[in-house]
């Protein structure tokens, strides 16, 4: 006989209700197969998002059994939900239906946080040398793997209490422009990261950095732009 | 740019205000095991600029962090509009400042 798995899954937009499934249980199951499993065999109209399947994309997180998680890397074995599994939408942003959210208001406050680059070379310029082992630019390697999947948006309290903040994910960002000598506005960017809703409002408790996915540290990033706002941003290598 | 002077302020007033709590908590010990009553430690404050210093610095430091503060929980915490917010804390801090000074002025004059 085969063991089961019950699967409580959100179904709706804000107003809605959960509904159980079964489905097999198996031996190595992610949390992603599970909906798959669930949309092909029993509940066609059932809204989920992914497209990697390798934790590379970013856009299959859900929260799952209360926790935010990028949903194709959790094996659901390792959950130890003893044979079930609660799936809602990431919280903390909009909900389009089922387990979708809006990542709209998340990749917004990445601009607004000042994240995007402003190059300082062009075309014909020869490549911009950036030492490897310089400081800032070990500090931006250990940030810049980010894959905006918004787990920690979701994770962050102080998001779901404060609309205005601009969350773990696009400070983080912030701090990697800050610490790269080719971006043109650091300065700009230091205070964006700080205008009204930004690191300010950041009380460095870390459950960002307890859920990002692909173990940056978020937290230890916001850290750094307080840092550079008390004793100066960190010195980038002149660009040669 | 107002928010990260703020910040600013804030983080600097609680950096002069570490060393200043402990030494305060320091002396609060001392007087209280060495039995000093009202009159021996107005004898020592009184005409002291060491100490009408000490805790001039201590009010104001007191005074601008304490504020700010208060103005990042009534952000966070309640829906009332960010200018009545800013006047509130402003107010707040005045209302420390005053008391504050005026019990230093008490001690030390
Ligand atoms: C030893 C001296 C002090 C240090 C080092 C210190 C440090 C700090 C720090 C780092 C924060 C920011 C916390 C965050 O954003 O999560 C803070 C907030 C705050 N402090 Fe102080 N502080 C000190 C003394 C005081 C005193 C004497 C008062 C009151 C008279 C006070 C009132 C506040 C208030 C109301 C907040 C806001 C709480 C929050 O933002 O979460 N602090 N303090
Ligand atoms: S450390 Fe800051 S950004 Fe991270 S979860 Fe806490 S408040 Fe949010
Ligand atoms: S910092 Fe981590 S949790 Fe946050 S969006 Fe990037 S990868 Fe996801
Ligand atoms: S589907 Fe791409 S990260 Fe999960």
């Amino acid at each position: 006989m085969t063991e089961t798995l019950t699967v409580r899954i959100w179904r709706g937009k804000a107003e809605g209700r959960f509904e159980s499934y079964e489905v097999p249980a198996r031996a190595n199951q992610t949390v992603l197969d599970v909906v798959t499993e669930v949309q092909r065999s029993l509940e066609p109209a059932l809204a989920y998002r992914f497209a990697c399947r390798v934790g590379v994309c970013g856009s299959c997180a859900m929260t799952v059994n209360g926790r935010p998680r990028w949903t194709c890397r959790t094996h659901v074995r390792r959950l130890g939900g003893e044979g079930t599994l609660t799936l809602e939408p990431l919280r903390n942003l909009p909900h389009i239906k089922d387990l979708v959210s809006d990542l709209t208001p998340f990749f917004e406050k990445w601009h607004k946080a000042g994240g995007r680059f402003a190059g300082t070379a062009g075309r014909q310029d020869p490549p911009q040398r950036v030492d490897p082992q310089s400081a800032s630019r070990l500090a931006a390697s250990a940030a810049i793997e980010c894959i905006n999947c918004a787990v920690c948006y979701s994770a962050c309290d102080v998001v779901a209490w404060d609309q205005d903040y601009l969350g773990p994910a696009a400070l983080n960002r912030a701090w990697t422009l800050v610490n790269d000598a080719r971006h043109g506005a650091r300065e700009e960017t230091l205070d964006r990261a700080f205008a009204a809703g930004g690191c300010a409002s950041c009380h460095s408790q870390g459950n960002c950095t307890r859920h990002c996915p692909v173990e940056l540290s978020p937290s230890q990033s916001i850290a750094g732009l307080k840092r550079s706002t008390l004793f100066g941003p960190p010195k980038v290598g002149e660009p040669g | 740019m107002m928010e990260r002077r703020l910040f600013i302020l804030q983080r600097l007033s609680a950096m002069v205000l570490a060393p200043l709590v402990l030494v305060h908590l320091g002396l609060i010990l001392y007087a209280v095991r060495d039995g000093l009553t009202a009159a021996e430690i107005l004898g020592r404050t009184q005409g002291s600029l060491g100490w009408a210093l000490f805790y001039g610095a201590f009010v104001l430091a007191a005074a601008v962090h304490a504020p700010l503060g208060l103005r990042n929980i009534l952000r966070e915490w309640t829906g009332v509009g960010l200018r009545l917010i800013n006047l509130l804390s402003l107010v707040f801090g005045l209302l420390l400042a005053g008391l504050g000074l005026r019990a230093v002025v008490a001690v030390v004059a």
